[in-house]
């Protein structure tokens, strides 16, 4: 059962300490122009910036100029980082931008704003009620699962899967990705509840418990 | 609670921001309603097998060219300015 936690959890957390991110000195240092420090930064985000921008775009050779441009981008305007954010989150929102005017330029996209396409409540409802058993991991290998969960997420809205993508496949806090994506806090959690709800009827249909005598 | 209502709290569930009141209720709802705990159990499954998964493999061969290119049209923006 997975409900243990509803009796063994704090009713409030304790707060958070303030502790100086590590990016503050090297963004420091690459504002007074130490292109190495610019460069380990680079280094640290460039993975998660190409996995934003083709978890968005669903194209490879737009997620690899995109990350380019926003990296450039980043370099050109150091200077108007003000350190309100952190830096990876300020980096993610550039990303998340290049990344959306890249679909709106597209002309085969049906979408082309964030708002668009989460006015419908369409799959939102709960209609699939099969326990997942065995579990995903056993019913798949590595591979095979990496491919279902491609698939399943690409038929996501883009205004449900970037934020889907940055809250549970990046790990930001709702509200990194709320200023990442330029969207209130509730309207990230609005549209992240319809996502994961949404792909969980997606995936239903390949790990929801088989029937007997229905083929695996 | 009734079933509309545990939905509206699930994202805040899964974040573990309910109030202790708030998860009670849903305990007792869940312990009674087999359609939410399938839902609430699976939604934790979707949550679950998704985070932190790259399902779109970054190569090294990949990284490095990515790496290059940025610096590269980073270099020559600071040569021009």
């Amino acid at each position: 059962m997975r409900f243990s936690h509803l009796l063994t959890m704090p009713a409030i957390q304790s707060p958070a300490t303030e502790e100086i991110h590590p990016d503050v000195a090297l963004v420091a240092r690459a504002k007074a122009g130490d292109t190495a420090a610019f460069e380990q930064l680079v280094r640290q985000y460039e993975r998660q910036i190409f996995r934003v921008a083709q978890h968005i775009t669903q194209n490879r050779e737009d997620a690899e100029d995109i990350t380019q441009d926003a990296f450039l981008k980043a370099y050109e305007k150091l200077d108007q980082f003000q350190g309100n954010s952190k830096f990876s989150t300020w980096l993610v929102r550039i990303a998340v931008n290049e990344s959306l005017m890249r679909l709106r330029k597209r002309k085969t996209s049906k979408t082309v704003s964030m708002d668009e396409d989460v006015k419908t409540e369409e799959g939102s409802i709960p209609r699939d009620f099969a326990e997942w058993r065995p579990n995903p991991e056993q019913q798949y290998n590595q591979a095979e699962l990496a491919d279902i969960l491609r698939k399943t997420i690409q038929g996501l809205p883009p205004g449900f899967r970037s934020v889907f993508t940055l809250r549970d496949v990046e790990n930001l806090s709702t509200e990194e990705t709320a200023e990442a994506l330029g969207l209130s806090v509730p309207a990230v959690k609005s549209r992240l509840l319809r996502a994961r709800l949404q792909l969980r009827e997606r995936l239903s249909r390949y790990f929801r418990k088989k029937q007997e005598g229905q083929p695996a | 609670m009734n079933c509309t209502d545990l939905l509206s709290h699930l994202s805040d569930y899964f974040d573990e921001k309910l109030s202790p009141k708030l998860l009670e209720e849903i305990r007792t709802h869940t312990a009674g309603c087999q359609h939410c705990r399938v839902v609430l159990n699976t939604t934790e499954q979707t949550i679950h097998v998704y985070k932190g998964k790259e399902i779109y493999e970054v190569s090294d061969e990949l990284r490095e060219r990515l790496h290059t290119a940025i610096m590269t049209k980073c270099f020559a923006s600071k040569r021009k300015s």
